[in-house]
């Protein structure tokens, strides 16, 4: 995109900055993820008459793998765009949705 | 800061601040009745001002009822005929922070009702936008209200919180728009820096929440290191954190900033 003041750093030189953050960033996520494949599905200690909850089919989680293809489809706007996964559609008829104005 | 203790004022003024704008908001709960936002208009417009003041920090001021209450109509409306009482104390720049928590009717009409206020009494607005989930209906929402009141003047406006997915459409509609800094959630320094590099300092400004949850009151010199940091001119870094605020509250009455390298007599 046109950027107005445009970075003074080089693109080796963002690397070499946020290497290690960016490393961690990628691992925290990946560990979440191990940690919801190890969780049961139900708690073991205390006993609960709730059904199962299937969290692999949890909208979040299906946002989250949305954002992280986004992350790797080679495209810019990426933060703009993970950002847009996570919201709300815009709704433009959302006054008469509310009721303040007539159909 | 009535969310923050007074050592918060005294690392802030040992960091450079020399002023601050702090709009009208959340108790933590919710108030039950409209005495209450009188003292708390009372609070922000005279102790508050005074509190900062043995600091050094010049102390400004929003007056409303916040989005998070304005689902009680009855009482939004109330304080809302009280807000003119205030309005000409020193230090109030305006209404604000107005604007929609979970975009309902009922948050809706009282921003309209607010706006009503402000173009009334010939006040600026800052506009609070909804987090997370909520916030890219909500800032359109705003947007469509704002654009469809022809009163307004867009260079008084303030809609703050914008990130990614909401600061281009603030600035093309000619409002100025406001990136609040959290350490992790929301937008980040490192964000906001992003941000001005993307679309240039022009009508952009940051600021750091004193909020009740997890909020730094010093993530602005977060922002100005990080902008240090990638090398940016210290010109460009002023731009954003004090000559912008300055541009934009100096269009209020209340504003009687003093700069700080001006002789003040007691």
């Amino acid at each position: 995109m046109d950027t107005k003041n445009p970075l003074l750093l080089t693109a080796a030189q963002v690397l070499d900055r946020e290497f290690l953050e960016m490393r961690a960033k990628v691992l925290e996520l990946a560990a979440s993820l191990d940690r919801l494949d190890r969780a049961p599905e139900l708690a073991t200690e205390h006993a609960s008459d709730d059904p199962p909850v299937e969290v692999w089919s949890d909208g979040r989680l299906e946002k989250l793998q949305q954002a992280l293809r986004c992350l790797l489809d080679g495209q810019d706007c990426r933060a703009e765009r993970v950002q847009l996964i996570f919201s709300r559609a815009y709704e433009d008829q959302w006054r008469t949705s509310l009721g303040l104005e007539p159909a | 800061m009535v969310s923050r203790t007074t050592d918060d004022y005294e690392t802030l003024a040992k960091m450079g601040c020399v002023a601050m704008s702090e709009p009208a908001f959340w108790a933590g709960f919710d108030r039950g009745s409209a005495d209450s936002f009188r003292d708390y208009f009372v609070q922000l417009t005279d102790f508050e001002r005074r509190r900062a003041a043995q600091y050094c920090v010049q102390h400004f001021t929003w007056l409303c009822i916040n989005a998070k209450e304005a689902e009680n109509v009855s009482l939004s409306r109330e304080v809302i005929a009280m807000i003119p009482e205030f309005l000409g104390r020193p230090g109030v720049l305006g209404i604000g922070e107005i604007g929609l928590n979970k975009n309902t009717r009922n948050e809706s009409i009282v921003f309209l009702e607010h706006l009503d206020l402000a173009v009334k009494y010939n006040q600026q607005i800052l506009i609070h936008t909804p987090h997370l989930e909520d916030k890219y209906q909500g800032t359109r929402m705003i947007l469509d209200m704002l654009c469809g009141d022809a009163r307004l003047a867009r260079h008084r406006v303030l809609v703050d919180h914008v990130e990614e997915h909401t600061v281009r459409a603030v600035l093309e509609a000619g409002f100025w728009a406001g990136m609040t800094l959290y350490p992790v959630s929301k937008c980040t320094p490192a964000r906001a820096a992003d941000i001005v590099e993307m679309y240039g300092p022009d009508r952009l400004l940051v600021n750091s929440a004193g909020d009740w949850g997890p909020s730094k009151p010093t993530a602005v010199p977060d922002f100005i290191l990080e902008m240090r940091r990638r090398g940016h001119a210290e010109s460009l870094i002023r731009k954003v954190v004090y000559e912008n605020p300055l541009e934009f509250f100096s269009q209020s009455d209340g504003f009687d900033f003093v700069p700080p390298d001006v002789i003040r007599t007691a």
